[in-house]
């Protein structure tokens, strides 16, 4: 067995964690979040509540873990959202080359890359109103010409190939070729571009929050905690770094894991074993 | 003036090198022989001060006496380019691409010293000229030039500073014979003006017999052999060498078998490809395929040679029904197949690829592999009925059917090459395209494979279209042959006879060039 690269270890112990932290919050936190105790506010960490609370008497430590889960949910549907079009796109857009198709959908692909996402998002917001449901939509739509980029330039070397040209004799059509073998041999480069999608959507739906275009109250957002506790970063600091050290290290970790997946999965590396 | 001392490498532990000791006197070319994995690359790159990282080397490499291998990296770097020099197999990639063939020429002689650059692109200039590409600017980049002249350019980089010994690793292997025989009259002609030493590195015996003063043969990192040229070869002492020659001049036993059934007709098919683009015009379309005809009966073996770039590998496609065409018609056993082809025809008419290495998807398993062409059937079979299918396909190219469940990076290049052969035999096809299917094989695989051809053939009646730019191959295994040229057909007939009697200049040409194993013994 080949050791595992370092970064990969270290970002999939982080990832997981939060992962885990997430996945407890959905049936039990240490407090309820959506419960307001004035006399409660602002309190030092203490036995009843580890990390303290908030200036609307809420236990830290809970909204955390909640806004964890705030975060992987809304990042999660986003990037599948960018595979799950820009994949498919991408794969007719290379299977196609030179075509009419890849013209439009890779110019398609630019108009997209073109607009800012915080603009797209205000857009969306203005008119359909604020939701996570919303940032979810704004997020996942500038995933799309990501993953199409990387199928596309992915699976265009592969099409040159012998075995493609053998499958083309057994009769296969394009799109099951690549269904049947462009696909998996992308797979490595989807993996490792989904992993950095994700960590950027953590960023995003934090941006988001934080302009007050994500999440709604009363569900407890990162990007939201940062706003709240902006006022108050000179009286009680500890009310913004927690969420922004949540951001950092969940962002972190999972640029770590991408990176090391990257080593992990390189094809020249694997050659060299095989 | 170089000697290889008793030279010995390890990589990671594992031997690469035993005991290999070699000596190359100024002015002489030195053959080494061998077949993939034999050690020959290993053995430059000891030369060179450039074996891969974990690797080891013991005993000593002497350049007038004192021991290279004993040097610090900046002595190397002192040495290489200036003493001795190297030329690369795949011209194509030697090249930085961004950078004029002027710059790279010159840059040989700014690291050793030369200070002002002019003086540097002066001397590149003469040493262009000298390798004749008098005709090309300084300033021109490699993807101007062809393969012939890129090699060139390396040749030129590496006599810039007159090293005394020149080392080529299979410097003619990734170029057309006509080419290869310019670029070895070249080297052949500089060892003599530049009194240098030569070690010509290559799988091919007819390009050493034809070239070398004295010859090594390598096998698993050993020297089994090594003696003047015409004594090595026509003596043989080495039982290793006997087979490789044998091999190399193998001719499988046929049986002409042909029946007058025609199965593929090809009538004045004519393929053309838009013209590349320049800005918003597109320049006049290229004429790939100009009207050709022939056709092919059953149990007949036809060959189709030429250069790269003739167009036979863009008839060979439209042949299968992979590019359209453009005019003309080619029928299938008896139906068009233009436009498109009927997918019931498809299952009668398969191919094998050059590359063993890219033909086969690598996640993939053998069993999954050699089904694939069942797609084609109306009822694939399933099951055990499908197992048995590719078990059968498996021992007819003469390989385990528990090689089913294996991946192919777990065979080597000639049994990977028979994991084609049996995709290609799946679906029991009548014709089968072998588009350069040997070509990338060892001699004695290759001699193996074309036994397995003349095998499959008398027991399946196949009919193979042969392509191939290597005409001893094309000789030792088909009945017709088709010379192909810019597009056109220049010469058809019966292989002896076109091979013995060339009536066209291209043919003659052609069959001048490549190099002759001549083995009077």
């Amino acid at each position: 067995m080949r050791r595992l690269p370092k970064a990969l270890v270290i970002g999939a112990v982080i990832s997981a964690a939060f992962l885990a932290i997430a996945l407890v919050s959905l049936v039990w936190t240490p407090h309820p979040v959506t419960g307001v105790s004035i006399s409660e506010r602002l309190q030092p960490p203490s036995a009843a509540y580890v990390l303290g609370t908030d200036q609307l008497g809420r236990d830290l430590a809970s909204m955390l873990m909640i806004g964890a889960q705030t975060s992987i949910a809304v990042a999660l549907i986003a990037v599948g959202i960018g595979i799950g079009l820009g994949v498919p796109l991408g794969l007719a857009a290379a299977a196609n080359r030179g075509s009419l198709l890849d013209e439009i959908i890779m110019r398609g692909n630019d108009l997209i890359f073109a607009f800012p996402s915080l603009v797209i998002a205000i857009l969306i917001t203005a008119r359909y109103g604020p939701s996570a449901t919303n940032a979810i939509l704004a997020i996942g739509i500038f995933n799309i010409p990501v993953f199409a980029r990387v199928a596309r330039g992915g699976a265009l070397p592969l099409w040159t190939l012998d075995y493609i040209l053998a499958a083309r004799t057994a009769g296969k059509g394009r799109a099951r070729i690549s269904v049947e073998h462009i696909l998996p041999n992308i797979m490595n480069l989807l993996i490792v571009q989904a992993t950095i999608q994700f960590s950027l959507g953590i960023l995003a739906e934090a941006a988001l929050s934080y302009v007050g275009l994500g999440a709604q109250p009363p569900t407890p957002s990162w990007g939201r905690m940062l706003a709240e506790a902006q006022t108050m970063i000179y009286t009680h600091p500890m009310l913004a770094i927690l969420p922004g050290l949540a951001i950092v290290v969940m962002v972190l970790g999972l640029n770590l894991l991408g990176d090391g997946l990257r080593d992990a999965l390189d094809p020249r590396l694997r050659r060299r074993l095989a | 003036m170089i000697a290889i001392e008793r030279l010995t490498v390890d990589i990671h532990g594992a031997p690469i090198l035993n005991e290999v000791s070699l000596r190359i006197a100024q002015g002489e070319v030195f053959g080494l022989v061998g077949e993939s994995g034999s050690g020959k690359s290993m053995t430059a790159l000891a030369l060179m001060g450039l074996l891969p990282d974990g690797a080891t080397a013991g005993g000593a490499v002497r350049l007038d006496g004192a021991n290279l291998l004993e040097k610090s990296e900046a002595g190397w770097c002192a040495m290489r380019g200036n003493d001795i020099a190297m030329i690369f197999q795949e011209p194509m990639t030697a090249l930085n691409p961004v950078q004029t063939i002027g710059a790279q020429v010159a840059e040989t002689l700014t690291i050793h010293g030369t200070q002002d650059r002019r003086v540097a692109l002066k001397i590149a200039r003469d040493r262009l000229d000298r390798v004749g590409l008098s005709h090309v600017g300084l300033d021109a980049y490699p993807h101007e030039l062809s393969g012939g002249q890129r090699q060139r350019v390396c040749i030129a980089a590496a006599i810039a500073l007159h090293p005394r010994l020149l080392i080529a690793d299979e410097p003619t292997t990734a170029l057309d014979v006509t080419t290869q025989a310019q670029i070895l009259d070249l080297l052949r002609d500089l060892v003599a003006e530049e009194n240098m030493g030569l070690l010509l590195i290559t799988h091919d015996l007819a390009v050493v017999s034809g070239m070398a003063d004295r010859i090594a043969v390598m096998r698993k990192g050993e020297i089994v052999e090594t003696g003047p040229t015409a004594q090595v070869l026509t003596e043989r002492r080495h039982a290793y060498t006997r087979a490789l020659l044998a091999a190399s001049a193998h001719a499988p036993d046929r049986a002409a078998a042909s029946r007058p059934e025609v199965l593929l007709e090809v009538e004045k098919v004519e393929r053309t490809y838009p013209g590349r683009r320049e800005g918003f015009r597109r320049g006049p379309p290229v004429q790939a395929v100009d009207g050709v005809s022939f056709t092919l009966s059953e149990g007949e073996s036809l060959g189709l040679v030429g250069e790269s770039g003739c167009g036979k590998s863009t008839l060979t496609r439209a042949i299968l029904g992979l590019d359209p065409v453009q005019a003309g018609d080619i029928r299938l056993f008896g139906q068009s197949i233009v436009p498109h082809m009927p997918r019931a025809l498809r299952a009668g008419i398969q191919v094998v690829f050059q590359d063993p290495y890219g033909s086969f998807n690598p996640r993939w398993r053998v069993e999954r592999l050699v089904a694939e062409p069942f797609h084609l059937l109306d009822t694939p079979p399933t099951g055990s009925d499908r197992r048995d299918r590719v078990a059968e396909a498996l021992s007819a190219v003469h390989l385990s059917p528990d090689d089913m469940e294996k991946y192919p990076h777990e065979f080597s290049g000639g049994q990977r090459q028979r994991i084609a052969i049996a995709r290609a035999l799946i679906t029991r096809p009548r014709i089968i395209v072998l588009d350069e299917a040997v070509s990338a094989l060892d001699v004695s695989v290759r001699a193996r494979i074309l036994d397995l051809l003349a095998e499959l053939q008398g027991e399946f009646g196949l009919s193979y279209l042969f392509v191939s730019h290597d005409l001893t191959v094309v000789r030792a295994i088909t009945d017709r042959v088709i010379v192909m040229q810019a597009g056109r057909f220049v010469e058809t007939g019966d292989t002896r006879s076109v091979f013995d009697a060339p009536q066209h200049d291209y043919t003659q040409a052609l069959l001048r060039a490549a190099p002759r194993l001549d083995l009077a013994s």
